[in-house]
């Protein structure tokens, strides 16, 4: 299982990439964090493993 | 009128606090990347409460469309917004030191620009560049205070804009859904109300880390 914004799921073996798309964001408005740490742009293509905690932050325009 | 020295107007400001606040907000040093909305009215509140350096940056130029949010006025209008912020914000504090850079911030200018920042904020209008400086911010300058806006469009329920904090270092403040894209306007109250809680963040940090942000 995979903590997503605090919320358990069953998406280890997904990517962060196909991750994104199935909660409809777009990967240029996001920032992405793993245990904590930041998770490059190249590295989208990682598949999450069980345990992961991640931060996904998908920004709105506006300022 | 007396003449008003750093001494009078550092007296001022702390005259407002149960402990003085003005020499350790004088020795921090904030950079603030977009001069709209959230830009100029966050830079307005850290000048008030006597910062000692901002960093600003932003290429854009001040239109008539800005003038319902952001802190300019009719006869800055067609001036370059990195220009025209440092004199109203010279108007407010002359004590403050300012660097104002008419530059566009990319992934690769970033880390040069706001190196020498305590607290980088960004406040940008356009999701990508939001996403791009938290990125770069994260990866490049993993040490600095970073505090972000989104979600401030629109005229709902005011107390929907909070503050998070999203680790140690990541802030986060805004309604996190209210996207100024679908059509929904800014308005002042709400821009205001999250460039409120970014500056209150800002002086949160620097008044509980002091002068020492590496403790």
């Amino acid at each position: 299982m995979v903590t997503i914004n605090g919320e358990t799921k069953a998406a280890e073996g997904m990517t962060v990439l196909e991750l994104l798309a199935s909660m409809h964001l777009m990967p240029e408005r996001t920032a992405v964090m793993i245990g904590g740490e930041i998770l490059p742009k190249s590295n989208y293509d990682q598949k999450l493993v069980n345990g992961d905690e991640v931060e996904i932050i998908g920004f709105v325009g506006g300022g | 009128m007396t003449e008003i020295t750093e001494t009078v107007f550092a007296e001022a400001v702390d005259s407002r606090s149960d402990k003085p606040i003005y020499s350790v907000m004088k020795a921090s040093r904030v950079g603030i990347a977009g001069l709209g909305g959230l830009g100029s009215n966050i830079a307005s509140a850290l000048v008030r409460s006597g910062i000692g350096h901002l960093t600003l940056a932003d290429f854009d130029t001040v239109e008539l469309s800005n003038i319902n949010r952001q802190l300019y006025t009719l006869h800055h209008i067609g001036q370059k917004k990195a220009c025209a912020l440092p004199e109203i914000l010279h108007e407010i504090n002359p004590f403050c030191d300012i660097t104002s850079l008419s530059v566009r911030i990319t992934a690769e200018n970033c880390k040069e620009i706001f190196a020498d920042c305590n607290i980088i904020i960004e406040a940008f209008d356009i999701p990508e560049q939001k996403a791009m400086l938290v990125n770069t911010v994260m990866e490049q300058l993993p040490e600095t205070y970073l505090i972000s806006g989104s979600g401030m469009a629109g005229f709902g329920n005011a107390n929907a804009i909070a503050t998070r904090r999203i680790t140690d270092k990541l802030t986060l403040c805004g309604d996190g859904v209210t996207d100024a894209a679908h059509g929904v306007g800014l308005t002042a109250s709400r821009v205001m109300i999250c460039a409120g809680h970014m500056a209150a963040r800002a002086v949160e940090i620097i008044l509980q880390k002091g002068v020492n942000y590496h403790e």
